[in-house]
């Protein structure tokens, strides 16, 4: 019976140790900055508590043993014999069962919170591409980063170009995957922040070669800010060609694969391309003029740089981009000697 | 007689010709129908040629090896001998690489090949760990991996450092659990037989097969990264998987042939079990881990298929353009999600019920003590693998399905705790007022509890949907399986090893070696694997190849590196202890371990006809304390034998 008592208190006070600990430690999680990560939090917190009480108790019991019963010198003999005992495994098949209910009915008003739906919520456009952002407000305006109102709930409605992309910003907490099919595969996420600054959206499922470094830019402003903002991303461009085209290029994240310095990174860098001559893969070579661009950029796989393949540059961008568009991007590309 | 005339060396041999010969019938094939027959630079040309050869080339393998000709002889109706003695004239190591049917020697077969890919995916962990120690890309990118991996004329070159990385840290995870699943049948052809008093499988041909079609399944799997790589991650996801490089062909392929060799396998361990025990041994006389083994075979028997149809999916569509994951066409982009889990949930069973088993059984014979609630451990194995069907959707909360579903799916992943939790309170029950003693199989049995209650306690914040929002797809998930696959089956993998060294070598392994082998896993993997969770939480996502150092992770970062690291050179001494044991090793005569189990009762190691005579089960077999036996090994016949 003392054994039991010992026991009983050590559990008791390793499971109030680790769970202050695990409390107190300010960097477990990331800052919550929306309302659904309140919700969410709270369900960890009860998670930690559980986790405290269950590891505690097995190893007390097990550190215990293996302490006071290890074998002694010279002791040959047995342990004490007995084989089971059933009453204390209904006990411990019940109680846990119970825990487990009770864990999956916090479990789904969690989620059923993290899901509640404002009728005015804002909605945003995400499209997602191999390894860019992009994101359309709805009057139009499109723009490579998020910006997104404070204390407004925010309906992310998402698609995909290529593969399966995941959009979770840590601070949010809340996570969805992006996918590609057209309008019976859009998925909708539901966030609405709570905390000015600016976070990182970071692309939560494996989507090839440059996963890693698909993030995008989110900041939470407030609502003055943010009309301010809205007006500056309109797709009117009121500037010369080259400065305008160098907008587009950064709002469609060409620049993601093509570099304006030479260096390889996915396709190839615009230095100097305007007027040289580049080998194709099929052997024959091509001048680079605004005929061959626009072709590049309208039908990316019919005639394709030698060494890179060409099926990576998305082929959508002749819907996406008007021609006005696309004439100020080859300004662009001409300007970068 | 030369090394270059086992069954294994005209295997490859065969290999290397079918390979060709199998390529040649695509090009000619592709001539026939008027296709571009060939071109060296050409993927689209060179893939489905490449896959032919490979698929030709694995069965000659197997041709080759010689796993096939009792049977061919069978259909020219030449009959064969039952059991083929070893050659007296060939030296004893010769029926380790040839085909044999003695389940003890496929045993050491499996397990060898085992430790080997599991080394293997040790280093591509290694490899990725280190370009992982600091932010920036700085490592895979490097010159030295020139030769197989970039290089201009290579027409399968990785783009790039993070390529390397991502086939890397693809094939890390699809090697290693071709090395689990060769780990598990490594403990089930070994130990079944001898636990229950057969002297061999029941159908020990089929068990030649199912061994032997894992090499040219491993050696599939390894090409794929000299054949451009893949960067899907094991899970294989399209579309991503129908726009990767070519190596995601190889490494379908592989885990193809791995998963025939689990299906196969399993056949035999839910006959030999059901058919081949001992007169007096019913199903509540077993040895725990017996039981263990028979709950894993029947998740591998319906399961697997799922698998390799989900894979079969995606060749198809990458080789024959046929349409099953493109919504224009009426395609699905989730459905493999649903297939590939169905199995790959269920998986996880089949990797770590082998090892409750081993625990289950170790636990009692180093306690001198029963084990606690023998039926309720053995039920509790069946409840883990039936529920484990009903809760693979917990992989795709975030994934876009029917989102509705994700109630009724976290409920039922939830409920997986209960008869998990079963177990732990049984553990703790037989240890609960025994004699402990702890040399380094006891070590390893409950270094095994702990990691794997470290895994389990981790799992329920993944279960309820909410929370998992967050932690889906993070290091988090990395820490929290990656401790239930080394407590459920690295430290019992090693825990039997050690543990039955001197049955299989007659041998004993060095205490002190075993214990800092011991040491350094336990410690090295709670260091690595602590960390990664708390880095997920914070933020890091699986599978990316470089992070943000805004995180505030470096420092942890580097600690996982360098103690992955610790884990690798732990692992290494202790295989250098069993080689050298086993070669230098103390004889060890009789029942080492006291134990009351039959296979302890006949000399080591173990002679080539496990029982001479069959014995009778007389008693329990966790019995300790009393003055009874478990099994009589020289029975008076039966009335009626
Ligand atoms: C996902 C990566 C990616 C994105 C995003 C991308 N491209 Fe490309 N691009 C490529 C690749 C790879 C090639 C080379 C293969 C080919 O010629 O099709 C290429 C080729 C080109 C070429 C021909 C260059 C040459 O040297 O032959 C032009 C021009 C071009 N892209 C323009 C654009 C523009 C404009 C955008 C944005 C609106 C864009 N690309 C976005 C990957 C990309
Ligand atoms: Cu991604
Ligand atoms: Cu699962």
């Amino acid at each position: 019976m003392i054994h039991f008592v010992v026991v009983g208190i050590l559990t008791l006070l390793s499971t109030y140790g680790l769970y202050m600990f695990v409390l107190t430690n300010e960097i477990l999680l990331p800052i919550q900055a929306s309302e659904q990560a309140i919700a969410i939090d709270n369900l960890f917190d009860l998670h930690w508590l559980l986790i405290s009480f269950f590891f505690s108790l097995i190893m007390v019991f097990l550190v215990y043993s293996i302490v006071v019963f290890r074998r002694r010198k010279g002791d040959e003999g047995a342990g004490e014999h007995f084989e089971g005992n059933t009453t204390l495994e209904i006990i411990w098949t019940i109680v846990p069962l119970i825990i487990v209910l009770f864990i999956a009915f916090r479990g789904s008003e969690a989620l059923a919170d993290v899901e509640r739906r404002d009728p005015n919520a804002y909605e945003v456009t995400v499209i997602a591409s191999q390894w860019n952002w992009q994101f359309e407000y709805p009057d139009g305006e499109t723009s490579s980063d998020l910006v997104l109102p404070k204390d407004t709930q925010i309906l992310l409605r998402m698609y995909s170009q290529d593969v399966i992309h995941s959009f979770w910003v840590p601070e949010f907490r809340v996570k969805q995957d992006i996918l590609p099919g057209g309008e019976e595969y859009i998925r909708e996420l539901r966030i609405t922040p709570n905390e000015l600054g600016d976070f990182k959206i970071r692309c939560a499922e494996l989507c090839g070669q440059l996963h890693y470094s698909m993030l995008a830019d989110v900041s939470v402003v407030t609502e003055s800010k943010f009309e301010v903002w809205l007006s500056e991303q309109s797709d009117i461009c009121e500037l010369d060609d080259i400065t305008c085209g160098n907008k587009w290029v950064e709002k469609n994240g060409c620049v993601a694969c093509h570099s304006l310095t030479g260096e390889v990174i996915v396709g190839p860098s615009w230095l100097g391309l305007y007027g040289s001559e580049v080998p194709l893969d099929d052997g024959t070579t091509v001048t680079a003029n605004e005929e061959y661009i626009r072709n590049s950029i309208l039908q990316p796989a019919s005639q394709v740089h030698e060494g890179f393949n060409g099926n990576l540059m998305p082929p959508s961008f002749g819907d996406t981009l008007s021609a006005e568009q696309i004439d100020q991007i080859i300004a662009f590309i001409q300007s970068i000697k | 007689m030369s090394f270059f005339k086992s069954g294994f060396m005209r295997g490859l041999i065969a290999q290397i010709i079918g390979t060709v010969l199998g390529m040649g019938l695509v090009v000619g094939i592709r001539a026939i129908l008027g296709l571009e027959a060939w071109s060296s630079t050409n993927l689209e040309i060179l893939e489905p040629i490449i896959v032919g050869g490979a698929l030709v080339g694995a069965l000659s393998f197997l041709i080759g090896v010689g796993v096939f000709s009792d049977w061919f002889k069978w259909t020219k109706g030449i009959s064969t001998v039952d059991h083929h003695d070893p050659d007296p004239e060939k030296p004893s190591w010769w029926r380790y690489f040839s085909v044999d049917f003695d389940h003890k020697i496929i045993g050491i077969q499996y397990g060898v090949t085992s430790l080997i890919v599991l080394g293997l995916g040790g280093v591509f962990a290694l490899l990725f760990r280190i370009e992982l120690s600091q932010a920036g890309i700085n490592f895979l990118n490097n010159g030295f991996f020139d030769l197989f991996f970039f290089g201009d004329t290579n027409p399968f070159r990785h783009s790039g450092g993070a390529d390397l990385y991502n086939s890397f840290m693809s094939l890390h995870g699809m090697v290693m659990i071709a090395a689990i699943l060769l780990g598990v049948g490594a403990m089930s052809n070994y130990l079944i037989p001898l636990l229950i008093g057969a002297n061999d499988m029941a159908f020990p041909r089929l068990n030649a097969f199912a061994y032997w079609v894992n090499v040219p399944g491993a050696i599939l799997l390894v090409s794929s990264l000299f054949l451009g790589g893949f960067d899907t991650g094991w899970t294989g996801y399209p579309p991503l998987s129908l726009r990767a490089p070519l190596g995601v062909q190889m490494f379908m392929m592989g885990v193809y042939l791995v998963g025939l060799s689990s299906i196969f396998g399993s056949i035999n361990v839910i006959v030999t079990v059901i058919k081949m025990r001992a007169p007096g041994m019913t199903m509540f006389k077993m040895p725990i881990f017996v039981w263990a083994a028979f709950a894993t075979a029947i998740i591998q028997l319906t399961a697997t298929q799922l698998i390799g149809l989900s894979f079969q999916l995606v060749m198809f569509q990458r080789l024959l353009g046929m349409n099953f994951f493109d919504s224009v066409t009426g395609g699905n982009p989730v459905l493999f999600q649903h297939l590939f889990w169905f199995y790959s949930h269920p998986a996880v069973y089949v990797f770590v019920l082998p090892g409750f088993g081993v625990i289950s059984e170790l636990l009692p014979v180093f306690s001198r003590k029963p084990l606690f609630g023998y039926k309720w451990i053995a039920f509790s194995s069946m409840g883990i693998a039936l529920v484990g069907f009903f809760v693979w959707a917990h992989h795709m909360f975030t994934s876009g399905m029917t989102a509705y579903l994700r109630v009724p799916f976290m409920y039922s992943t939830l409920l997986v705790a209960v008869p998990t939790g079963v177990k732990f309170f049984s553990w703790v029950g037989t240890v609960w007022k025994g004699k402990l003693r702890f040399p380094t199989p006891m070590l390893f049995a409950l270094g095994a509890v702990v990691v794997f209650l470290v895994g389990g306690v981790t799992g329920p914040p993944n279960g309820t949907v909410a929370t998992d929002l967050h932690l889906h797809d993070t290091y988090w998930v990395v820490g929290h399986f990656h401790n239930t696959i080394f407590g459920g089956f690295m430290f019992p993998l090693f825990a039997a090893i050690y543990f039955w060294f001197p049955k299989y070598t007659g041998k004993m392994y060095n205490e002190f070696w075993g214990k800092v082998h011991f040491w350094g896993m336990f410690i090295g993997f709670e260091i690595m694997s602590l960390s990664q969770m708390k880095i997920g939480l914070l933020g890091m996502r699986r599978r990316i190849a470089d992070y943000d150092p805004a995180l505030g992770i470096e420092n942890a970062q580097y600690w996982i590196t360098i103690a992955g690291f610790v884990v690798f050179f732990a692992v290494l001494i202790g295989a250098i202890n069993l080689i050298q044991s086993a070669r230098k090793g103390k004889i060890a005569e009789g029942n080492v371990w006291e134990s009351r189990s039959p296979e302890w009762q006949i000399p080591n190691p173990a002679p080539l006809i496990n029982y001479e005579k069959p014995f009778h089960v007389v008693g329990e077999p966790y019995d300790y304390g009393i003055e009874s036996d478990y099994v009589d090994m020289n029975p008076a016949p039966l009335v009626g034998e």
